[in-house]
């Protein structure tokens, strides 16, 4: 057997578990591991040019691709720069690896040079976490990282390294385990039959159904079994911000996001629903709006690998506890065995009548029925997503910040599969567009990359653009510019009077042309309508340049739909300035 | 509701601050509190007072479930159960007092631990509502000091909870 070092076996796990990236800052704490990666790893190291970057882009790799991220960050100050984005993770159940290091045990609790308490602050954003107390205990312990970040629910796992537990010179045989069995953590394996059953019937049974799905679908691989449930009862589907690409987003069978800036015909079928299958899905506030006004009439079937989700707001009348994958391979079997006993289910009379309403809801407030936004002199900022939608084919990997581009761009950029559509949608994290989109570029260099951004957002992690230069990942950033912050401003206007209190920088914005082209890279302005187009495939024909588009845009449009509250019901929506419900 | 819940739960570094953190991460409130290690030194026995209602117990329970730590979670009070709390109380005895909290420790069934000149340290054992009678019923003499340990519990008859 080997005899390695701590750092060593650290290097030598990360290569046996198949990483493929480690995304990290090094330090003090951690020069021991940094050595040891740079004299014999085979996993590539992507120096980033802040700590919270370093997780965005494991967690955009991890949304991208579906396995874990790995982040390797020095103490103190390494540690809590991470800490914005594993709880970005932690809210997207996203698994990740978090290695920190930490100062010599010996020194722990003295208030020493670069110390905090990383398992302390990060309690509360973790699935769970290690303290590393001997350098044998290694192997062992990052094998039981992986296993939890990428089981059950999947979530970000924090390993706290002491710099002695990695000296170079103490060695220990190493031996990697090939799988980890824990008393205290068995992720529930299948759903329970008996509800599986009553769930089919229910959902047979039901006049108005609709299907909506969160982001438990992609992260469960189940968005084709999904599709192929929908299709063979022809039962309408909705999706959360998170769930985008579960269900194809140009299918005519789907009604487009729902929540708070959800689609009309989204919220209102399930507002009127009589059943609603939720699947890998938590109504959350910004779905429900007034959870007391929540559905009225809905029966609610609730499928969640986490049992804390159901039942946490809107309580299930049939929950069922499992992977959704396995769940829905038996809920289809069971739909199966009850549509051959009875060919007259679902009943298809009140089905067509189910669907002719939500075409007329469809054709009265659709996005895509009519134009749903103003008339303008300027670029409007729907405009910018229909024209990527156009030059990328509807196909590329799309990450976004947060604010109204990332609403307009769940709107309108209609994803056709999962794991397209990358975005911070829990935390709603400042910044996190760029540095996923470097992450989903390494992952996926032949794909096209596009960050839709806005100036607010873009200047919280802007200097990763240079990691982009060292790194050669020619992301395309897609700059909603209207010199506000856009959601803010929005909600100044609605609720504030238009007191746009520290929402504009106007005078103070860079010039993003010559920011850019200082890193390396291409930049483009578009102030006119009839160049957007042109710009836009300019972009992406430009294949090995990162290019930022700088867009003007109308800043006075507001994203609608939007949910009317305090009280309001899923029906309650603001469906233009002036217009609602 | 009162609840009583009880959990085994591994006997490592930060077990215990994650039960205690998901509570103010989650806001519930612990009454009491109590853990020590058991027979099998990997895991130890924790047991909780809170009052919440039903549905709440319901997340919460689950959630506890769901730390990694937790091994094994029981609700005591949804069964036959007993629980046990024990207080430590020093109380000032002189003069006619000395007699008086002699005879209510008596009716108690409390023993008197510790004696001296000026003092009486009393442990009492029991339900938490009958150790909060003994100190109501202490009103009139001078309370010092009280320690409890907080409430421990087990399930009546065959039901265990073990690994």
């Amino acid at each position: 057997m080997e005899l390695l070092s701590g750092g060593e076996m650290i290097a030598r796990a990360l290569e046996d578990e198949g990483v493929e990236y480690i995304f990290g800052y090094p330090g003090g704490a951690v020069l021991h591991i940094y050595d040891a990666l740079f004299k014999d790893c085979k996993v590539p190291h992507v120096l980033v040019r802040h700590e919270q970057a370093a997780t965005h882009a494991a967690d955009g790799y991890a949304r991208a691709t579906g396995k874990p991220g790995v982040v390797l960050v020095t103490s103190g100050p390494g540690a809590t720069n991470a800490v914005t984005g594993i709880a970005t993770a932690y809210m997207d159940s996203i698994p990740m690896v978090v290695l920190s290091g930490q100062v010599q045990s010996h020194l722990i609790g003295e208030d020493a040079f670069q110390e905090t308490d990383m398992i302390g602050i990060s309690r509360p954003i973790v699935k769970h976490s290690f303290m590393v107390k001997r350098s044998e205990d290694l192997p062992l312990i990052i094998k039981k990282a992986f296993h939890i970040a990428s089981s059950g629910r999947p979530g970000p796992v924090v390993i706290d390294i002491p710099k002695d537990v990695t000296r170079p010179d103490e060695t220990y045989e190493y031996r990697y385990p090939k799988s980890v069995k824990m008393r205290s953590y068995s992720p529930a394996q299948r759903g329970h039959t008996g509800q599986i059953k009553k769930a089919a019937k229910l959902l047979l049974a039901a006049k108005r159904p609709v299907i909506y799905s969160g982001g438990g679908v992609i992260l469960g691989e189940a968005s084709e079994l999904l599709t192929q449930l929908a299709r063979k009862l022809n039962y309408p589907v909705t999706n959360t911000l998170m769930g985008l690409g579960g269900y194809p987003g140009s299918d005519r069978q789907f009604l487009g996001m729902l929540g708070m800036h959800g689609f009309y015909e989204a919220n209102m079928a399930m507002h009127h629903s009589d059943c609603i299958l939720a699947v890998g899905a938590r109504f959350d506030d910004r779905v429900t709006n007034t959870v007391s006004k929540f559905c009225p009439s809905a029966k609610v079937i609730h499928i969640d690998v986490d049992p804390a989700s159901i039942s946490k707001t809107v309580i299930a009348d049939i929950p069922i506890v499992g992977p959704v994958q396995s769940v829905l391979t038996e809920l289809l079997s069971q739909i199966d065995l009850l549509t051959e006993k009875d060919a007259g289910v679902p009943d298809q009379a009140a089905l067509k009548r189910w669907w002719d309403q939500i075409d007329e809801w469809r054709d009265a407030h659709g996005l895509f029925t009519g134009r749903r936004y103003a008339e303008s002199d300027m670029i409007m900022p729907q405009q910018v997503i229909e024209s990527l939608y156009r030059v990328t084919g509807g196909d590329a990997y799309v990450t976004s910040d947060v604010g109204q581009h990332q609403m307009f761009a769940a709107q309108y950029y209609r994803f056709d599969k999962p794991r397209r559509w990358i975005n911070s949608g829990g935390l709603g994290t400042m910044g996190f567009g760029l540095p996923a989109a470097i992450g989903v570029k390494l992952a996926f260099p032949d794909q096209e990359v596009a960050c839709v951004t806005g100036e607010g957002s873009i200047q919280m992690n802007i200097q990763e653009l240079s990691t982009c230069t060292q790194y050669n990942t020619p992301v395309k950033i897609i700059n909603l510019r209207n010199n506000y912050l856009g959601m803010v401003k929005q909600w100044q206007d609605m609720q504030y009077e238009g007191r746009y209190a520290m929402s504009t920088y106007e005078d103070s914005l860079p010039d993003f042309i010559k920011l850019v082209e200082a890193y390396g890279h291409v930049g483009i302005q578009v102030k006119k309508l009839a160049d957007l187009d042109g710009a836009m495939e300019n972009a992406f024909a430009m294949k090995d340049r990162l290019v930022f588009l700088d867009i003007f845009i109308d800043p006075m449009e507001h994203v609608y739909p939007m949910h009317i509250a305090p009280n309001g019901s899923m029906k309650d929506m603001w469906l233009s300035k002036n217009e609602r419900t | 509701m009162r609840r009583i819940i009880s959990m085994l739960m591994e006997n490592e570094p930060g077990a215990l601050s994650r039960v205690v953190g998901l509570f103010s991460q989650r806001g519930y409130n612990i009454d009491t509190l109590n853990v020590a290690p058991t027979d099998d030194p990997t895991l130890s026995r924790l047991t909780l007072t809170t009052v919440e209602n039903d549905l709440r117990i319901e997340q919460l329970t689950k959630q506890l479930n769901k730390l990694v730590d937790v091994v094994k979670l029981a609700d005591l009070t949804e069964g036959a159960h007993i629980e046990r709390d024990l207080m430590l109380i020093k109380v000032r005895a002189t003069g006619v007092a000395r007699e008086e909290v002699k005879r209510t420790t008596d009716i108690f069934r409390g023993q008197i631990v510790d004696v001296g000149p000026t003092v009486y340290t009393i442990q009492l054992v029991g339900t938490s509502d009958k150790l909060d009678s003994f100190v109501a019923a202490m009103a009139g003499a001078e309370i010092l000091e009280v320690v409890r340990s907080g409430v421990a519990g087990i399930s009546r008859g065959e039901k265990v909870l073990s690994l």
